[in-house]
Parts: structure tokens; sequence; C-alpha cells
């Protein structure tokens, strides 16, 4: 009997490849010019026709963008010397990662295992879950303040409390997509477990986790956007200054010299929550290998 | 795996006095948590010799509180306006343009992965922009900052639940001669609900916090982001944490709001997970 | 000793159902039993009562001697639904060494069983396959390796290919017949088709709904091995006749008494 995936002779499959990265590349490309075309010719237009709604455009509110991308080749003269823009963004980008790193790590590793708590023990759920919900009510990034200088008295670096900030904001949606996930395992695979007489740990490792990756992934995929927010907002009241979000503070502080500043390093802090999701999605292909979805 | 047809329990019948107390029940471990983390918190703070002025008692928060109400309250109001505008814009568009590309779906097709990489995008370092496009003191520059944050994963889970429909369902459609805005009104809409929904909760935390993110680098000083910044860098916490309770109330609020909503319009969808 | 004693059982569900009312049937080493009816009629129920995956309401289950949990807790039997269940997550050979994992067999044993079980079924090669890269026939064989990988004495099927084509389920079958016969295993089987009952069992155990029990029980007396030439014998259409009948004097249609009138012996 034959089987559905046929084997195709090796340069088709190769031709195939090459197609869809070309495709890929040629699809960024135009996305990218679309997006300088509709800036660009916004821009013209709203200062052509001199309209103020929704705001007043002109170089401060909305430079040209060669003009962000050349900024980005000089030496910045808002207080920072030292080298061009871009490499100073990079050190900047590096170190906020970093931060970004440590807070995911730790808030997605907590997310997880409180979601496999919750899943196993309905009273737990049942006490905890409206809190777990609740607590992203808190604009923890109000609280960022208070965090940083108690964990401070403690002697613990200020880098570490933009990591913690970065892991609060980091654990809820793996919290909830695991437990999700688990909850939702087939029933006939739990059946099936029954038959084989395997125990509660049993269950849990070899059916319910890996049937509730896809889950956990894309909430790891949300949380890593959150980790990167947490960390540049977070380091505006930790007063550092080698972090993206130290950058955007100073550059905010001067916009109306040099508003392509900011706009550079925006364009720097969007790339690296971009690079952020892409690392997972990566992982994620790795990880978890499923039939490809189907949608209409 | 392929999903087998799960048998799903009827919901049961009983009264409604019966089927609230029920639910009463379950709410306890819950109460019986707060009151536990009250009590702890209440007492190791003189235990543990924890310096009141980060972390005062609930007592004293609750006092402060209370003396402060009006002003905390109003101040609440300002933020919420601000976030609720900035939701209603942010997820109307988003909607409004996942429908659109729901029904050209092989454009939507093409850019889906360019929305997905765009809700990558840390949106909250634009708001510093936001403060120098609109008046910093009005709120239409803190909803700005609310829409753009709410826009994209109303977009991109919206469309998603519109697409992911069964091939079947469609061509059942086709068969019986409906056009394409039937197939809309009929399937693909109550089938991306469910999604929709997800996405509106998600936007009512996310709209809250670009609010009172979006005051921490200028608002108005009736706005409750200012008022927990300022008093928190001149020491003064326990105001600080009341604002901070008042955020929560709000925040907590507004999603039980759209929860709310989600239970009386999907009624028909069978809760699983249990 | 039967392999499976099922005395007076009953089974009602919350909500006031009655899927079984009075079953009483016992089954006999290396017997191929069907069990068949109209939807409502609660075979699946009485299999997975079997298989101690529902507990009956009344009644008794005895499974090789012991009481249905225990035989579960020590792994006499191997179920295989209508749909294959295969872990999208694990290759074809990890899945079927998946209860064989869970009874603690090293790694060695684990991997040379694995190749038997190929072989059995005629997958060799497919190991490092994963599931959704197999058709529907390929996924229930794999299904069937797996089941009989631990070697256990009885096997339940709740009607493993009702989501196949024709002839797939022809062919699958006589494969099954072919690995009954090598396994020496008791095989009890769930089906809509009569055809199939007919074809594949030593007795054939025809249920009714409303409430579920059993109507009529008819032997096949027709010799093994079967091939697929026996589909033309004139005895063989005779007990699909038979079966037939006994279907139609069980069910609403007819809404006779369940009496013994047009079938052989009851048990």
């Amino acid at each position: 009997m034959a089987t559905i995936a046929a084997e195709q002779p090796a340069e088709h499959r190769r031709a195939a490849v090459v197609r869809t990265a070309a495709e890929r590349v040629g699809m960024l490309v135009l996305v990218l010019a679309a997006l300088w075309g509709l800036w660009e010719g916004y821009r013209w237009l709203w200062i052509h026709e001199g309209w103020t709604w929704p705001f007043t455009v002109d170089s401060t509110t909305m430079p040209h963008i060669h003009d962000i991308l050349r900024q980005l080749f000089r030496k910045p003269t808002s207080g920072v010397g030292g080298d061009i823009l871009l490499v100073q963004l990079l050190h900047a980008a590096w170190f906020t990662a970093k931060e970004a790193i440590v807070g995911f790590a730790l808030g997605a590793s907590f997310g997880f295992l409180l979601g496999v708590a919750l899943s196993q023990f309905r009273l737990l759920q049942r006490g905890l879950l409206p809190y777990v919900v609740a607590s992203q009510t808190v604009p923890i990034l109000a609280v960022a303040p208070i965090v940083v200088v108690y964990l401070g008295s403690l002697h613990v670096a200020p880098w570490f409390s933009v990591a913690v900030i970065a892991s609060y904001l980091t654990f809820f949606p793996v919290t909830i997509n695991t437990l999700r996930g688990l909850q939702s395992t087939n029933r006939q695979a739990l059946e099936l477990m029954r038959s084989y007489a395997a125990g509660r740990l049993s269950v849990l490792w070899k059916l319910r986790i890996p049937a509730a990756l896809p889950y956990i992934f894309s909430a790891l995929k949300v949380s890593a956007t959150a980790s990167i927010v947490g960390a540049i907002i977070g380091e505006a009241p930790s007063s550092i200054q080698q972090g993206l979000g130290g950058f955007i503070v100073n550059f905010n502080q001067y916009y109306s010299l040099n508003p392509e500043n900011l706009w550079a390093t925006n364009l720097i802090a969007a790339l690296l929550g971009i690079a952020f999701f892409l690392v997972i999605v990566l992982v994620e292909a790795i990880v978890v290998r499923r039939a490809p979805e189907h949608v209409a | 795996m392929t999903t087998a047809p799960v048998a799903v329990q009827p919901i049961p019948r009983g009264t409604l006095a019966g089927r609230v107390g029920r639910h009463a029940l379950d709410w306890i471990p819950a109460l019986v948590v707060l009151v536990v983390v009250f009590v702890v918190w209440q007492e190791s703070i003189a235990v543990f010799h924890i310096k009141r002025f980060l972390a005062p008692q609930p007592t004293d928060i609750a006092s402060t509180f209370w003396t402060n109400r009006h002003e905390l309250i109003s101040a609440g109001w300002f933020t919420f306006q601000e976030a609720l505008g900035g939701f209603a814009i942010g997820s109307g568009l988003g909607l409004l343009i996942a429908l659109i590309l729901a029904r050209w779906r092989s454009f939507g097709r093409a850019l889906m992965p360019y929305l997905i990489a765009a809700n990558a995008i840390p949106i909250i370092a634009f708001a510093p922009i936001m403060n120098a496009w609109f008046d910093p003191f009005s709120k239409g520059s803190k909803m700005a900052i609310a829409a753009v944050l709410c826009f994209f994963p109303v977009l991109v889970n919206t469309l998603r639940g519109l697409t992911s429909v069964h091939p079947q369902s469609i061509e059942l459609m086709r068969s019986y001669g409906a056009g394409e805005i039937e197939t809309f009104r009929r399937v693909r809409i109550p089938t991306a609900l469910p999604f929709i929904f997800t996405a509106l909760k998600i936007a009512t935390v996310l709209a809250m916090i670009g609010a009172i993110v979006g005051e921490y680098f200028g608002g108005a000083f009736t706005a409750l982001g200012v008022l927990i910044d300022s008093r928190s860098t001149t020491f003064q916490f326990k105001e600080a944490w009341a604002g901070i309770g008042v955020a929560c109330a709000y925040g907590i609020a507004f999603y039980l709001g759209v929860a709310i909503v989600e239970r009386l319009t999907l009624r028909w969808v069978p809760s699983t997970g249990e | 000793m039967s392999v499976v004693e099922i005395k007076d059982v009953a089974k009602r569900f919350d909500g006031g159902t009655v899927a079984l009312e009075g079953i009483e049937l016992a089954i006999e080493e290396r017997e191929f039993v069907s069990l068949i009816g109209p939807s409502g009629c609660g075979k699946s129920t009485l299999l997975r009562i079997i298989g101690d995956l529902i507990r009956p309401t009344a009644g008794t289950v005895r499974v090789n001697g012991k009481p249905a949990a225990q035989a579960r807790t020590d792994r006499d039997y191997g179920i295989i639904f209508q749909d294959a269940v295969l872990y999208d997550w694990r290759t074809i050979a990890r899945n079927i060494s998946l209860p064989l994992e869970l009874a603690r067999w090293n790694r060695r044993r684990r991997n040379e069983r694995v190749q038997e079980m190929l072989r059995l079924v005629e997958l060799t090669g497919f190991e490092g396959h994963y599931p959704w890269q197999l058709s529907g026939g390929m996924q229930q064989r794999v299904s069937i390796a797996r089941a009989l990988s631990f070697d256990p004495s009885l096997l339940l099927m709740d009607e493993p290919f009702g989501a196949l084509d024709e002839m797939t389920r022809e062919r699958l079958n006589l494969e099954l017949l072919r690995i009954w016969e090598a396994s020496g295993s008791t095989v009890v089987f769930v089906t809509h088709s009569i055809a199939e009952a007919v074809f594949l069992s030593t007795r054939v155990v025809v249920m009714s709904p409303r409430p579920g029990r059993i109507s009529h029980v008819i032997p096949i007396d027709l010799p093994y091995p079967r091939t697929a030439a026996i589909r033309e014998d004139p005895h063989f259409f005779e007990l699909v006749t038979n079966v037939r009948e006994a279907l139609h004097l069980g069910s609403d249609l007819d809404r006779k008494p369940a009496a013994p009138a047009a079938a052989e012996a009851q048990p």
C-alpha cells in the first residue's frame, strides 16, 4: 500500500525549497517597500495639505525614513559619546536582551510548573486561578519602582530587578495555556492510558504534556514579546543607562532636537522583539513535529 | 491525533438556586486564599520588620484609600476612559481589518506572517512618540497607545478564528448556494467568536497597561498612572499602593465586563476541560 | 474457566439512560466473538466494561478469573479503537513501544519486540515515520501492533475498521484473522457490519437497544482458515441472513420481545 509521503527525487525538493525561499524574500521586500511608500506618501500628503488631524506632520513628528536610517550611522550628539548610533544601540539591545532572557526563563519555568500544578489539583485551581488572572491587571510596570528599591535594599543588581519585572509579565500566558493544553487531552488517548494501567505521573509525562506543547509554544511566543516589553520599560525606574529603555528615556528628553534618535531606537527595539519571537518559532519547529495545520 | 467525537455531558438542569449555590461553593477556596494572604501580609510586615514604607500593611492602605477615595477614583476613571477609548478604537479596527483580510483570503494569508511579527514588536516603546504626536496632557495620546497595543492581537486572533473553519462547513454552505456574505454571517463569524473574545479579554489588560505606562512618560496630573508614579518617587508608598489597588480594581472590572458579555453570547459553546 | 465471564451486568448513566440490562455472557479461550447491534444497544459500553474503563452499576465481570479491574492493572488485554489514537509526537516505533515503556521493559527488549510487531502487521521500514505520514489503514495496523506488543491474551476491538474503505477493510479482516491465529488470543470485536461479523467470528452476539441487552447469540460454523472466497459461499449468505433477521427481531422495527425464535442457542 503506497504511503502518502511518496519519495520525490532530491532535485525536485531542492528546487522547491529554493523557490519558496525566493518567494519569501520577495514578499518581504514588497512589504517593506509598501511600508516605506505608505510612510512617505502619508507624510507628503499631510504636509502638502496642511492637515492637522490626527496630528500635525512635520520633520519632528514624522522624520523621513532615510533620515532615520542615516542617523544610525552618525555619532549621536545628545549626550552619549562614542561609537555610531547603530553600534551603541546594538550594545544596548544586547544588554536588554540578557535581562529579557533571564526574565523569560524564570517566568516561563514558573508559569509551566504552576500550570501543571493547577491542572493536577482541582482545589489549588479553584483557590489560585482567580488571582493568577487578576495578577495581570496589576500594572506591574507601575509597581516597578517599588520592586527595584526593595530588591536594591537586598543588594540585588538592578538588572536582575528588571529581569524579575520581565518574568512577571511572562508567566501568565504560559500558566493559562499550559493549564488549557493539559486539560484538553483527547478522551480516547486517556482511555488508552487507562487500559495500560498507567500511573498519574506517566499519563502526565507521556501524554498530557506532549499533547499540550502546541498550546505552550503559542504562549511562549506571546511571552517572548512580553519579556522584552518588561525589560525595556523596567529599566526606566531602575535608572539603567545601558539598555534600550535607558536610551529611550534619554532620547525622549531631547526629542525635539533630534527626533531621529528616538525613532532609530524604536526600530532596533522592534527588531529585537521580532528576533526573540523568531527564535521561539525556530525552537517550536524543531521540537513540535506535527501535521501541518489546515486552514480554510 | 485525529479528534474523535467526544460525548459532551449535557449541563445538568437544576433549580437556579441550586446552580448558583454550587457555583458559590466553587469560590470558597479562592476566598480562603484571599483571607490567608491578607493575614500573612498584615502580620509579616510587623514580624519581619519589612520597611513599612515599601510594603505598607493592608489596613494602612485601606485607610489611605478611604481618605483619598475621591481623588483616587476620579483619577482611575480618567485613566480608565483612556483605556476604554483605546480598546474600542484598536479592537474595532482590528476586527474590521480581520474581516477584510478574511474576505480576500490569499491576501490575508500572505500578510499573516507579517502581522504575527508585528504583534511581536514592543509597541509600548512608542509611547514617548505618541506623546510627541498628541498633547501629552490629553486623553488622546494614551488612547493612541492603548489602541495600537490592542490592534494587533485582536487582528491576528480574529483572522485566525475566521479562517479556521472546517472546509466541509464551507462546502455545505456552497451547496446551499450561499454567497460569501452569507457564509461569513452564518459560519465564519460564529466560529471566530471564541477566538475574538479571548483576544478582547487580553486587549482589556493591554489597554489598561498602555494607558498607565503611557502616563509614565508624561500625562495629566489627574491621571492614575501619573499619580502612582509621582507618589512613588516621593516615597509616599501608601498612596502609591492605594493607587495600584484602584488600577487593579478598574482592570478587573473591565476584564469581567468582557467576560460576562462573552458568557452571554457564547452559551452554545460546551465548556470543555474539566 | 472462561476468559471473560459477564454475570448480570447492568449500566445506568447519570441522567437516567439505561445503557445495559441483564447481560450474561461467557467467552472461552481462543474464541472470536463479535458484538453487533444498532446504535444505542450498548455494545461499545459493554466492551469498555470488560476493559474496566467503565464500571457497571450492577453485576460482575471476571477476566482470566480475576475481577476486571485487576485484569486491567495486570495488563491482560489490549484495546483498539475506531480511531487509531496514535500520538502525533511519537514515531511509529515509539507509538508501538508505549505500553512496553509503561510496563518497564528495557530498551533492547522493546526494540526487538517493536521489530517483531512491525513484521507481524507488515509495516517493516516505517519505524521512523510519523502517524500523519501514514494512511488510515496503516495507522490502524500500527494500532493493532501496539495492542499486541505486550502479548495480551485478550483483544478488545471497538469498530476498528469502521473508518476505512471496503477494500482496505476486507484486507485487514484477513490480516486480523491471520494475527489472531498466530497469537492464539481471544478477541471481542464490536462492529456495525453484518458481513464482517460473520466473516471473522466463531460466534456473533446480537444486541438490541432500549434497554441494551443481548437478544440472540449465533454460532458461526464456517471453517478456519477463512479466505476471501468464503464470502461467496452459500452457507455464508445463510448466516448473514440469520444475523440480519435476528437484528430486525431485536430492534424497534419489530416490537416482538427478544425471543430465541429465529436464532440458535442462547447462553
